[in-house]
């Protein structure tokens, strides 16, 4: 009876813990939201690009410029001007690209999906051959499997995307048709295809249209594929150095001694150990690709977030890039905040903290 | 008294950049049902020769033995399969701190079902009760909770008769316990070995005790050796360590404060290179 009690009792402090930390996680990913936007937006009093000049140009006369300055609200006190600011971008209202005409949300809801589909699948393969790959280079320390994993690891480190990445297209699609050229989808499908979420491989695999989807493969896989060996790189050799602490720990000897098979104790008791560190890992990684590789994705055409803030910087679209900056800064604050719940979840020392 | 465990020229040598170095140089002894102790200090190879009783010495060092028999069974010459399937079973160990020793992202009570499904089957829920009565054997007094908790949520007493349990569950017939207490409170300490005495005993097990505790040892063993420089120097029975013939155990003795007598200065250990030939 009072067992049961008592078990409640735990339970309902546990949910009151996690409720509380994820308020603790909420505060926290508010303020530095707000951080965000303040920098954002003194980097864009700062810089000595007059966006009155931006959209007018200059013979504009000068009863014009002043008008629009009006409009554009630039007279009105920096605190007022800042407050509006944050009220735009908390309802997504970036201003218009200069150099595309459109409202910049649209534009970055076109090129955010196209980065995220490319960054998902590199951090997959990334992680899918990185972490077993460090496992195997840890246990087999020495051995021919880890001078590989060293050798592979070093290549990545050191060998630049975009030679790699032409390198690729000339042997993959130039020589051996295997993959498809630099794009998202084939022409054909470009005017055919409508997207709903913006990852073509979901969107066609949702309606189903097979073909559509076996050729956005075709065009995704080698950037991917790229993207995928330079966070593989990184994994594994994180990975290695993790796990090469966790097996020399005592809990490690104890295991043996239990008389457990070293599969269960490689990836039962030390990977288990070493994923805590390694989600951080992952996601630093996830993020930095979320970013958008602007090498890969100028080498592969590919229309994501990287490509747009470049162009618009180049264009000096300052609406776009700060809006650019913001949503990616906003993800890279969602990433962050997974990280430390999964975290959580994954170390129990966390919990009483 | 039949042997439980035959130890006969045991030797353990790591090669090293410098050359090979030897921690255990040719020790033997024997074990029935009874609780043995191992003394020396640090380096002295006490650890080492549990460690290779147990084959859990590093993969790198080679050892060698005339004979290292458990219960009949050649130690080295079995498969490492085999050998695996003696530890946790037939024969287990406790590591000196629970705070390392224990998985710290396992709850407790799953690593102790654990060492019972390795080596019996048995279905969840009884491997779940078996771990709570064990738990209980240990004098853990709400077993329920415990089970549930993980490493660090308990103290270090707890978290050694979990180490305990864990390692008593699939009910070996020899145990060596590796400075248990040494990471404990004084206080915790005597609760600890109370246990492990009790159970020991009650189950008709065999256990090396190792230690650099020379009076903690006599108190609580049957029979001593003391070891030096990976060497036996001498093996007595505890009641007997007062009559310690070789310098060094009595050297050791030497260095024990006794109420009522001051001593200044302390006493220093002589080490004659002679004995560790």
């Amino acid at each position: 009876m009072s067992a049961v009690e008592n078990e409640s009792g735990r339970g309902s402090a546990r949910a009151v813990a996690l409720a509380s930390s994820l308020g603790r996680f909420l505060v926290i990913a508010i303020t530095t939201y707000l951080g965000l936007l303040a920098v954002t937006f003194f980097i864009g009093r700062v810089i000595p690009i007059d966006p009155v000049l931006a959209v007018l140009g200059d013979r504009a006369p000068a009863n014009v410029v002043e008008r629009t300055r009006r409009e554009m609200g630039l007279d009105l006190p920096l605190v007022e001007q800042f407050y509006i600011y944050v009220k735009n971008a908390l309802s997504g209202d970036f201003g218009t690209s200069v150099l595309t005409t459109n409202p910049v949300m649209t534009d970055i809801r076109r090129a955010l999906p196209a980065t995220t589909e490319l960054a998902t699948l590199g951090t997959l393969i990334g992680a899918l051959f990185g972490v077993p790959l460090g496992v195997l280079a840890a246990v087999r320390r020495g051995s021919i499997i880890d001078q590989v994993v060293r050798v592979i690891g070093l290549i990545g480190y050191s060998v630049p995307i975009f030679w790699l990445g032409l390198l690729g297209l000339v042997l993959f699609y130039a020589k051996l048709q295997w993959v498809a050229f630099p794009a998202r989808l084939d022409v054909v499908y470009e005017y055919t295809f409508t997207p709903i979420t913006g990852f073509y491989l979901l969107d066609a695999a949702m309606q189903g249209q097979w073909d559509v989807f076996w050729d956005a493969f075709r065009h995704i896989i080698l950037p991917a594929s790229l993207l995928g060996y330079f966070s593989l790189a990184y994994i594994s050799r994180m990975t290695r150095s993790f796990m090469l602490n966790e097996l020399a720990q005592e809990y490690i000897v104890a295991a043996r001694a239990k008389g457990l098979s070293e599969t269960r104790i490689i990836w039962g008791h030390a990977l288990r150990n070493a994923a805590v560190p390694m989600v951080t890992v992952i996601a630093l990684s996830y993020a930095g690709l979320l970013e958008g590789s602007v090498l890969t994705e100028t080498v592969f055409s590919w229309p994501g977030i990287g490509l747009y803030i470049t162009n618009s910087l180049q264009n000096a679209d300052m609406n776009a890039v700060l809006g650019g900056t913001i949503v990616i800064g906003s993800v890279f604050i969602g990433i962050n905040l997974l990280s430390d719940l999964l975290y959580r979840v994954l170390d129990p020392r966390t919990k009483s903290a | 008294m039949s042997a439980l465990l035959d130890v006969e020229d045991l030797r353990v040598t790591f090669p090293t950049r410098t050359g090979l170095i030897e921690a255990v140089r040719g020790v033997s002894f024997s074990l029935g049902r009874e609780r043995l102790g191992i003394v020396g200090e640090s380096g002295s190879g006490k650890s080492q020769t549990g460690r290779a009783i147990m084959g859990l010495t590093p993969p790198q060092a080679r050892i060698s033995a005339r004979k290292l028999a458990f219960d009949g069974i050649d130690l080295l010459g079995i498969s490492p399969r085999e050998r695996r399937s003696l530890r946790g079973n037939r024969i287990a160990m406790i590591l000196q701190d629970p705070k390392y020793s224990l998985d710290p992202v396992m709850s407790i009570g799953r690593q102790i079902v654990e060492t019972l499904r390795t080596h019996e089957k048995v279905s969840k829920a009884e491997a779940r009760e078996r771990a709570l009565a064990m738990l209980e054997a240990v004098q853990i007094r709400d077993p329920k909770r415990v089970f549930d908790l993980h490493p660090h949520e308990v103290s270090g007493g707890m978290g050694q008769r979990a180490m305990i349990a864990m390692m008593l569950i699939a009910g070996p017939e020899m145990m060596i316990a590796d400075e248990p207490t040494s990471a404990l409170d004084v206080t915790v300490q005597l609760d600890v070995l109370g246990i492990l005495d009790r159970l020991v005993s009650e189950r008709g097990m065999g256990l090396i005790f190792i230690s650099h505790d020379l009076r903690l040892v006599s108190s609580f063993c049957d029979r001593v050796i003391v070891m030096y420089a990976g060497k036996v120097v001498e093996q007595l029975k505890a009641s007997e360590l007062g009559q310690a013939q070789h310098p060094y155990t009595r050297g050791l003795l030497n260095c024990m404060p006794r109420i009522g007598f001051e001593r200044h200065p302390l006493p220093v250990l002589d080490r004659k290179p002679e004995w560790a030939a």
